[in-house]
């Protein structure tokens, strides 16, 4: 980077620790941001006269006499239509061989959205899972993670929600994100035609970890770009958030912070919520939607960085394998979308509510008929018939890739409810019961059919 | 007032946003300063002074900030105006109104005034000239949203005085002199119809502080039938994430039987407070059929708001609900979240290098929160008046394992437990209050036992003691029907367990969003008690256990049908019939 005339230029480092560099500096802003050695560091604490530096690759090979350059301002991005259809690293600088961005210099992690200016979210966005349309609706301008161990597919399905969500902008933010998973992102989108809608900041594994603390604010500042300039719908995916995290843990261990619990430091809760609760949306039309990815530890929800997670999101979507279909579902106990309220049965069919509740409700039951047999009891015909509801509806609705629409959805929870239970199991309202209980001839009819022939006999 | 000179200090260290200032005078612990950044003043406050060092808390983002910068100290502490037009209002944590803001986003340094200094409000003298006053006498009175604002003597006036002067009835804003009062020196006070008081100092002008004794009706059947909050009263709701302490919280503030809803959204979501903008202006309040938001003040300081002022927001909260006390009133005060509260402590405990206590915490955690639940009450006001604050405060306990050090210094300072499970919230039990692990201290005292006893049915708290036996024995013969099996247990655990199910579908389940079930006045809670408590008494019938699961079903369906239905209605009076007709079917004499 070239310097220009107004930066100042210092050439004496006090003190170096693994992750950051001190020396006396006069005028120096606090985040702003620096170049020591040709590496980029940022203001993290300035003490008397003395400034220390957060390097963000490594203060490896760093010279007591390295040249030090401050910027004079902290991190930002230059915003404009030109954004669209790149890829950039976590500094915001073109890595597809592009020239750089020319736009508006903004600073990124700006300011908060003033909660009275916010508007309820109502807009439902469709992804054809049923796991997700079906029992966790999604909303525009919702902050929702994926709950996911390592081994679950979660970057494709959260690439196949991004594509068919009917975003004006989707925009990508890669943390520790593998060369591999680079490119089917890339590819993915390349092949559904909509790398022109796509922005992507990739911090790759082969980047130093620490570069990845910029990555969210990279994204959410050209979020807001689209989002308020522009009143775009926009989708932003956050992968992988548990690295993030960890990029957090190594910067305060390093700077000697007391860890609270897991290691993490003790505003790992305040540094996540500033980066959900971009999500928003605006009355003007615009809106930020932000799907996430927190991956797990052997499943563990209760692992400082899912658990924060969770009291900040509005709800989380959990991925398992099924073992009796053999595919990844999203799990109905685990999962929760808290804005599902606002839409559901207002937006999509009246009968919504309680197709979703219902079967819940069986697969809960068929859950407890397993714990029985594998407890050793006797299971009863009413269990017998919930376990092969609980396939059926693992197969053709929970799976991710189920991709139908919330109507045949809907449809298709009547045709099971009708093919293995009772009304009078199922239990929903009456009036819904007239409506959509199928024509075809189900459990109840066989079992008073049976019913008459053994009177008759 | 004389021209006071104000220390002045410059800029020595940034450590995020706590900051060190080099000071050049006195200055005094929870001082108010500002620092000078390119034209916009950063509000900060002192919490530790080291020689000519003070330790301040920024309470706006501190980038860019270099050190030199000047900083103007105040003289006065973190103080919130008070004053006719508090209510409807939504404030930042600081007592910025959020609405005269400029622009969509926040700007770092704006700040804006409290009350609306245009309004004329109309003012009745409620003294005459000559009366003696002291501190919270009621001069006059205005009308807020239909109700009587009493305007008082300053809280920070000390000793006594006369009323010199006091304007008859007209029309005023809250700046205008309405009374002059003098002291024995026969100096003389205006008095306008606003006062400035520090959030961290409670407000104290009262005759004294007796035990609460009065039922706080909330409408929530497993909060007033099991474990009842009294006005005054103090309570904590702990509970995993998802498992629905927002939902309770929102819903107490829509139906408590309070004159003034305080509702502080401490750190948490920005979207559940947009639901509150949303729908109290549309609500209506149940008691006087007029808005919800006419009784209503929000303090908004969400999480990705600073995090000092998220710590200030609970005190801004607490003093306002204060100021409602002393006109009599009846003040229900909520926090969502007091664990985000506590993290902000701990945050600037940590950059502070002080000892950290469990998990990281300040040592002195449960002294912070014991004083602030300490604030709540129902006092005795010098006019023989009474007035209440309660106070009900979420707690998010990291994992949800109830033994960390929020959750174990709250149960010390609240009096009601009201612990929410995830496994109820898991199998959509809702509120996912756990009956059994809850409690309220209030049924320990005589003064409450009578007071329910007197004015709800002279048998309630024995009933109450019984439900919660059948809550237990349930509990239990559940466990033992998990072990030995459906069959390998006797009929009667099977009936014993239905009878417990009862009580929780009937009682503690309650949709929330169900206009009718949602909030159940207390006449309704008895007879609903009393019909499930004589169905609990019943000898029933069967041959086979299979039979038990399916009748008490239709049972439980014929209640919750009463609990959608109308109290009294045809509908309600149909369904209990059909229950009626379902309980002969099995009752043995
Ligand atoms: N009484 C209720 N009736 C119906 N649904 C409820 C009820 N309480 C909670 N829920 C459901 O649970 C979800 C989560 O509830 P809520 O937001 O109150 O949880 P919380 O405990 O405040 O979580 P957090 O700590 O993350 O803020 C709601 O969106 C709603 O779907
Ligand atoms: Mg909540």
């Amino acid at each position: 980077m070239e310097t220009q005339a107004f930066q100042k230029i210092y050439t004496r480092i006090t003190s170096i620790t693994k992750a950051t560099c001190s020396l006396k500096a006069a005028g120096v802003g606090y985040e702003e941001l620096a170049v020591i050695n040709g590496k980029l560091a940022q203001v993290v604490k300035v003490i008397g006269g003395e400034v220390t530096l957060q390097v963000f690759g490594g203060t490896e090979g760093i010279p007591t006499n390295a040249e030090v350059v401050f910027h004079g301002k902290p991190p930002v991005l230059n915003v404009s239509d030109e954004l669209s259809g790149r890829f950039y690293n976590s500094f915001g600088h073109p890595i597809d061989g592009g020239p750089e961005v020319e736009g508006e210099e903004r600073e990124i992690g700006g300011p908060t959205v003033n909660p009275v200016r916010r508007q309820q979210p109502s807009e439902l966005i469709a992804t054809g899972i049923a796991g997700i349309d079906l029992n966790n609706t999604l909303v525009s301008g919702q902050k929702i993670p994926f709950f996911a161990d390592p081994d679950q597919p979660y970057n494709q399905v959260m690439a196949m929600v991004a594509l068919r969500a009917k975003a004006d902008k989707i925009i990508l933010g890669g943390m520790g994100l593998t060369n591999d998973d680079y490119l089917f992102f890339k590819n993915v989108f390349d092949q559904a035609g909509a790398l022109d809608r796509i922005v992507s900041f990739v911090n790759s594994t082969e980047d130093p970890p620490v570069e990845r603390l910029l990555v969210p604010d990279m994204a959410l500042t050209a979020a807001e770009y689209f989002a308020v300039d522009k009143n775009q719908d926009v989708l932003v995916l956050l992968t992988d958030m548990t690295l993030y995290a960890d990029a957090l843990a190594i910067v305060s261990n390093r700077m000697d912070q007391i860890p609270s619990k897991d290691s993490m430091p003790g505003s790992l809760y305040s540094d996540l919520a500033r980066i959900y609760e971009k999500a928003v949306q605006f009355p003007e039309g615009g809106s930020i939607t932000i799907v996430a990815v927190t991956t797990l530890s052997g499943g563990d929800i209760t692992h400082s960085i899912p658990d924060n997670t969770g009291y900040i999101t509005e709800g989380q979507l959990f991925l398992r394998k099924d073992t009796d279909i053999g595919k990844v579902i999203v799990d109905p106990f685990r999962s929760l979308s808290r804005l599902k309220q606002l839409v559901i049965g207002k937006k999509t069919r009246e009968d919504h509510p309680s197709v979703m509740n219902t079967a819940v409700r069986l697969f809960a039951d068929a859950s407890n008929a397993k714990t029985k047999l594998e407890n050793g009891f006797d299971l009863t015909d009413y269990d017998e018939r919930s376990l092969e509801f609980a396939k059926e509806y693992s197969r053709k609705l929970l799976a991710i890739d189920v991709n139908i629409d919330i109507d045949e959805m809907l449809d298709t929870g009547w045709e099971l409810f009708n093919k293995f239970f009772t009304k009078a199991e199922v239990g929903i309202k009456e009036e819904l019961v007239k409506k959509y209980w199928p024509e075809e001839e189900g459990f109840e009819d066989k079992k008073s059919e049976k019913k008459e022939t053994e009177e008759e006999a | 007032m004389e021209e006071k000179v104000y220390t002045k200090g410059k800029v020595k260290s940034i450590i995020a946003n706590l900051v060190i200032v080099e000071i050049d005078g006195p200055v005094s612990q929870n001082e108010i300063c500002y620092i000078k950044l390119h034209g916009t003043d950063l509000m900060a406050e002192v919490i530790k002074i080291n020689g000519n060092m003070a330790y301040v808390q920024v309470f706006e983002s501190t980038r860019s900030l270099s050190i030199d910068k000047e900083v103007e100290f105040t003289g006065h502490m973190l103080e919130v105006t008070l004053g006719p037009g508090l209510l409807s209002r939504n404030y930042d944590g600081l007592q910025n109104d959020l609405n005269t803001m400029e622009g969509i986003f926040l700007k770092k340094g704006e700040y804006t005034k409290a009350l609306d200094e245009s309004k004329k409000w109309d003012f009745k003298p409620l003294l005459k000239e000559g009366d003696r006053v002291e501190a919270g006498s009621w001069l006059g009175e205005v009308d807020e949203n239909h109700q009587s604002h009493k305007i008082m003597v300053p809280f920070k006036m000390q000793g006594s005085y006369k009323v010199k002067s006091i304007e008859e009835k007209g029309t005023f804003t809250v700046k205008d002199t309405i009374a002059v009062i003098s002291d024995a020196e026969g100096n003389a006070f205006p008095i306008t119809m606003t006062q400035n008081w520090p959030v961290k100092v409670p407000i104290k002008v009262y005759e004294s502080k007796p035990r609460p004794y009065r039922l706080l009706e909330t409408g929530v059947r497993t909060i007033d039938t099991l474990n009842p909050i009294t006005e005054g009263g103090t309570g904590f709701i702990p509970g995993p994430f998802g498992s629905g302490k927002t939902v309770l919280q929102h819903a107490l503030s829509k139906q408590a039987e309070a004159d003034i809803v305080i509702v502080a959204a401490c750190g948490e979501r920005a979207n559940e407070v947009v639901e509150i903008f949303t729908e109290f202006p549309e609500l209506d309040d149940p008691r006087t059929g007029r808005k919800l938001m006419e009784r209503t003040t929000i303090i908004a300081n969400t999480s990705n708001m600073p995090v000092a002022a998220r710590e200030a927001s609970v005190y801004t909260a607490m003093t306002i609900a204060e100021y409602y006390r002393q006109m009599a009133l009846k003040v229900l005060l909520l926090a969502d979240s007091t664990s985000r509260w506590a993290q902000a402590l701990r945050e600037m405990s940590n950059r502070m290098e002080e000892l950290p206590g469990p998990d990281a915490y300040p040592m002195d955690l449960t002294a912070i929160i014991a004083s602030f639940y300490a604030r709540a009450g129902y006092v005795y006001l010098n006019n023989d008046e009474s007035g209440s604050i309660t106070f009900i405060g979420t707690v998010s306990p990291a994992g949800g394992n109830l033994k960390e050090p929020v959750t174990e210094a709250t149960k010390k300072a609240a009096r009601c437990f009201y612990a929410l499970s995830q496994q109820r919230a898991d199998s959509k039990r809702y509120p996912a209050i756990d009956p059994i692990d809850s409690y309220s201290k209030y049924l320990e005292y005589d003064e409450v036992k009578k007071y329910l006893n007197e004015h709800i049915d002279e048998k309630w708290t024995d009933n109450i003691e019984t439900v919660k036996d059948i809550l237990i024995r349930g509990r239990e013969t559940s466990e033992q029907i998990d072990i030995l099996g459906d069959d390998g247990v006797p009929i009667d655990y099977h009936i014993t367990y239905w009878k417990s199910e009862i009580i929780d579908f009937v009682i503690l389940q309650q949709d929330a969003f169900d206009d009718i079930d949602g909030s159940t006045p207390i006449d309704r809670q008895k007879y609903m008690l009393d019909k499930i408590l004589k169905i609990c008494h019943v000898d029933f019938e069967f041959d086979s256990f299979e039979d038990t699961a399916e009748y008490f079903k239709r049972i439980i369906n014929e209640l919750k049908q009463m609990n959608y239905s109308e109290f009294e209605s045809d509908k309600f009076k149909n369904h209990e019939k059909q229950l009626e007709k379902i309980i002969e079917e099995r009752k043995v004499d």
